[in-house]
């Protein structure tokens, strides 16, 4: 697959404060992409530094292969980083037509990106008078109007209302399935579920993951039992193979796996055993449960 | 470059406030038009300075190069504002996502600055002509035609001086702080030339020194013109002073307020090179 973006070791330091720390990591074609970590975890600084508008301190990062200039790159890149960025005494329509200026790219686009992301009827507004939600639709028209190759999100649904962050969680879903490279970062984690199918995990500047996302812990997943002899279940799953640990809680056993199981065979076993259990979950963790799970033992 | 003037035109041409202040730049720059229209007359005197030989040819070049260079003040604010806002509004960050390389950005300021220098001196040459052409007494091409060198002086001044705002905006990021800062600035190296002038008043030293310095550069490019005056000229011999001096404009003053262009020009770029948006 196409490779889009590059990092190696990354590092950028302000002052004595290491925002990201020996970072890297590589964006294919074709994938959408989370960065997912606390507010402070430098997942901005990291697409600054991309988008050249921060300076790294090390390390290095290349655009398509490093075959063209960082700023000829970002003109094949749609980005918006943190709120929209527009000169408020113009209209919608004249802010984007600037935008078509710099990135070389013809007019026409504009009514098409405006249709988009439902702002065609107040393309005349001056950006001023715009709501947030509005702001942050018409960023995401701007980054697409070039057609990009990659879109760089950075927390487009922050401050918005349950709404907007529908809306845009819509628009985004809707670019995704036109095969566009998306790269989200967020620090809700059922965003960066909902939407990705890969993810980098960041705390403290540091990588503590990257990978796909349903991969992101190599866990079988876990039962969740319910059965009246409570000491008989317990004592059968200590002795199964398959069976790492069990925790009782809020009236359920919850069994975890160490090695494939699955749910109809587990139920055989139980009943080949006697045991008539009342309730069989079999689950795997959240990519909450996951992230929190990473970021405590890191 | 076109493409870079032409962003910078519709950042420039959307915004009312910077519209007004160009509008009322250039009317006023036309204005200048309007003291051949002073006119004294007390009976017995009678006063009409168009009459005074400020519209002659060569000296108009001079007068008006002069005058006009005064109103630079407007454009100050439209070039130091032009900057400033885009970090206020982090336009500029947006501009740089989008593919404007940091040169690139510095270059279309710098165009536009240039784009404004010219567009006055071509303005101002217009309305001499026209003057002259009207009040002057000598209208033979080669007298028309010489001292142009004022519209050279004049085209450098205000690049130099817009390259000040362009920088001071730069550095400071807020259009009222950075105005604020040059007035200071100007207003220290006023203060500070009498005050050493007061100091050394036997030698020349003073001049040598501050003639290095922005705004003294500045001004000495397009020397002060009315002790050229004819009246003036007599009143003076009259009251037994010589005020004749070297008006004219030479190469190292030129050079001096290109250098300082060019550090301004170069040091924004550093800024905008070193700084995280």
């Amino acid at each position: 697959m196409e490779t889009i973006l590059q990092i190696n070791n990354l590092t950028k330091k302000f002052g004595y404060l290491t925002a990201v720390n020996d970072l890297s990591f590589t964006i294919k074609k074709g994938n959408v992409y989370g960065i997912l970590g606390p507010n402070g975890s430098g997942k901005s600084t990291t697409l600054g530094i991309t988008l050249n508008v921060v300076n790294k301190t090390s390390g290095d990062f290349k655009w398509f292969n490093g075959t063209i200039s960082t700023h000829e790159a970002l003109k094949k890149v749609g980005a918006i980083i943190e709120r929209p960025n527009f000169y408020p005494y113009m209209s919608a329509y004249k802010n984007l037509k600037l935008v078509c200026k710099i990135k070389g790219v013809d007019y026409s686009k504009i009514d098409e990106k405006l249709e988009l992301v439902g702002l065609t009827e107040r393309k005349d507004s001056n950006f001023s008078t715009y709501s947030l939600g509005m702001k942050q639709r018409l960023a995401i028209a701007s980054a697409l109007l070039n057609d990009p190759q990659i879109l760089i999100l950075d927390e487009p649904t922050n401050g918005l209302d349950p709404q907007g962050i529908h809306q845009i969680r819509e628009i985004i879903r809707e670019i995704a399935s036109q095969g566009t490279t998306i790269l989200l970062a967020s620090h809700l984690l059922d965003e960066v579920e909902k939407v990705c199918s890969h993810v980098v995990v960041l705390r403290k500047g540091k990588k503590l993951y990257s990978g796909r996302v349903d991969e992101m812990i190599s866990s079988n997943g876990f039962f969740e039992l319910k059965y009246d002899d409570e000491p008989k279940l317990l004592e059968f799953l200590e002795q199964h193979a398959s069976i790492e640990k069990t925790i009782k809680k809020e009236g359920l056993i919850t069994a975890f796996l160490k090695t494939p199981l699955s749910a109809s065979e587990f139920n055989k076993q139980l009943v080949e055993n006697g045991i008539y259990i009342s309730h069989l979950v079999m689950r795997k963790e959240s990519l909450e449960e996951q992230f929190l799970q990473l970021t405590d033992n890191n | 470059m076109l493409r870079l003037l032409n962003i910078e035109f519709i950042k420039l041409w959307n915004n009312k406030a910077s519209k007004v202040l160009i509008l009322a730049y250039f009317i006023l720059l036309s204005s200048i038009a309007l003291i051949s229209a002073i006119k004294f007359d007390f009976g017995v005197f009678k006063f009409h300075l168009a009459d005074q030989g400020i519209f002659n040819f060569p000296y108009i070049w001079h007068f008006n190069t002069f005058v006009a260079g005064l109103m630079k003040f407007f454009l100050l604010i439209v070039i130091v504002s032009m900057v400033a806002n885009e970090y206020s509004n982090k336009t500029i960050k947006q501009n740089l996502i989008d593919g404007l390389s940091k040169k690139e950005w510095i270059l279309s300021k710098v165009y536009t600055v240039i784009v404004f220098a010219f567009i006055s001196t071509i303005f101002v040459f217009i309305i001499s002509l026209v003057l002259g052409l009207i009040f002057s007494s000598y209208t033979e091409a080669n007298i028309i035609f010489s001292d142009l060198e004022y519209l050279i002086a004049f085209f450098i001044k205000l690049f130099g001086f817009f390259c000040l705002g362009l920088f001071s905006g730069m550095l400071i990021k807020r259009s009222a702080f950075a105005i604020g800062a040059i007035i200071v600035y100007f207003a220290f190296e006023f203060i500070s030339y009498w005050v050493f002038k007061g100091f050394y008043r036997d030698t020349d030293i003073v001049d040598q020194v501050y003639q290095f310095l922005p705004f003294k550069a500045l001004w000495n490019l397009i020397d002060e013109p009315g002790s050229r005056l004819g009246a003036v000229k007599e009143l003076a011999s009259v009251a037994g002073q010589d005020l004749s001096y070297d008006y004219a404009v030479h190469w190292y003053e030129i050079a001096i307020v290109l250098g300082w262009s060019a550090l301004f020009i170069f040091f924004s770029y550093r800024l905008l090179l070193k700084r995280d948006l």
